[in-house]
């Protein structure tokens, strides 16, 4: 079996992924991981499927599928395996009045001090007067929890507000 | 000392009920140093419940003394444990050694009120919070046939606020 990442974007409706997945399992296909979003009304998806064939017959499967649900495809081959979660051990929160630069501003000195984001989200709230932006982080501190709270202080300086929490997973 | 084999989802052994445990004698204290040395040869484990390797009785072994600067008991043999009250909640992140690769949040009491046997018959009180707590719950879980599969909640999002900060 050869994994593809197969992603699909376009206008949110009710019964996408049913209609999808269904597809895909008459297809002989499997699903690994996948990870659904939905933006402003936008719908995207991106699924590890497993299929004992080529990109073209994958492609075949799903165009009659995505076209009736006005969805864009696309399908790459992908060196994947299962099995291979990385933990995240640190969870961030980041708030501050919403300015251009800020998820630059953070995931740079995040990245200098080897932290690996393994998800991220972000959100504007408040008003269109004065809008508030908040930023959810999972990630793996590589160099430690130490050196990310350092570099976050110098964040903290500039009157963006962070919080750092430690996720220690209970493993019984 | 004998390593036991962990029991791994889906065998239905881990969906059983566990009984009470009657007998305190050498026979469960040996069978409580082979659970012992089975949890502390997984990496990263805290707690083990007896029917992870496929005994039905309620035995339970707890130590979550390897973590720094939090409140705990230490090493912990709880039989019949009977949690008596619930304060609080928290989502907190969990896994199993009967759940091998894969994590999920998880709500849980965040301080408990507990009432156990030891491996000689005699009954202690445990007043327990946070990481101990989480542990405790999700131990007695599996001597309900409960799995923390069975209490997931979103990875994403937080239903109320993680802590106080
Ligand atoms: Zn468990």
């Amino acid at each position: 079996m050869k994994w593809y990442m197969l992603t699909l974007v376009g206008k949110d409706r009710p019964g996408i992924v049913a209609h999808v997945t269904s597809a895909l399992f008459e297809g002989g296909c499997n699903l690994g991981e996948t990870s659904m979003l939905r933006l402003g009304g936008n719908f995207t998806i991106m699924m590890m499927v497993s299929f004992n064939g080529n990109k073209h017959a994958l492609q075949d499967m799903i165009t009659g599928v995505a076209e009736s649900l006005g969805l864009q495809v696309h399908i790459d081959a992908i060196d994947a395996k299962l099995h291979q979660h990385i933990e995240p051990d640190v969870s961030i929160t980041v708030y501050g009045a919403d300015r251009a630069g800020i998820v630059a501003k953070v995931t740079g000195a995040l990245s200098e001090v080897g932290f690996h984001i393994l998800d991220l989200e972000s959100d504007v709230g408040g008003t269109e007067a004065q809008p508030i932006y908040v930023m959810y982080i999972d990630g793996k501190a590589n160099e430690g929890i130490e050196a990310v709270e350092a570099t976050l202080d110098l964040i903290r300086q500039e009157g963006i507000e962070v919080h750092l929490t430690p996720i220690d997973t209970m493993v019984g | 000392m004998t390593l036991l084999t962990v029991l791994t989802y889906p065998d239905p052994q881990l969906k059983i009920e566990s009984e009470p445990v009657s007998k305190f004698d050498d026979a469960l204290r040996i069978f409580i140093a082979d659970l012992e040395q089975t949890m502390r040869a997984s990496p990263g484990g805290v707690g083990i419940a007896a029917p992870q390797v496929g005994c039905t009785q309620r035995i339970v072994i707890v130590d979550v003394s390897s973590k720094p600067k939090i409140q705990q008991h230490g090493r912990l043999i709880l039989i019949n444990p009977e949690i008596e009250q619930w304060e609080g909640m928290a989502k907190g992140r969990e896994g199993c050694m009967s759940v091998p690769d894969f994590t999920g949040n998880v709500i849980r009491a965040e301080r408990i009120h507990l009432k156990a046997q030891d491996e000689f018959g005699e009954f202690h009180q445990y007043d327990m919070q946070g990481y101990e707590a989480r542990a405790v719950q999700h131990e007695c879980d599996h001597l309900d046939g409960l799995l923390f599969l069975d209490r997931l909640v979103s990875r994403r999002h937080d239903l109320f606020p993680r802590k106080k900060v």
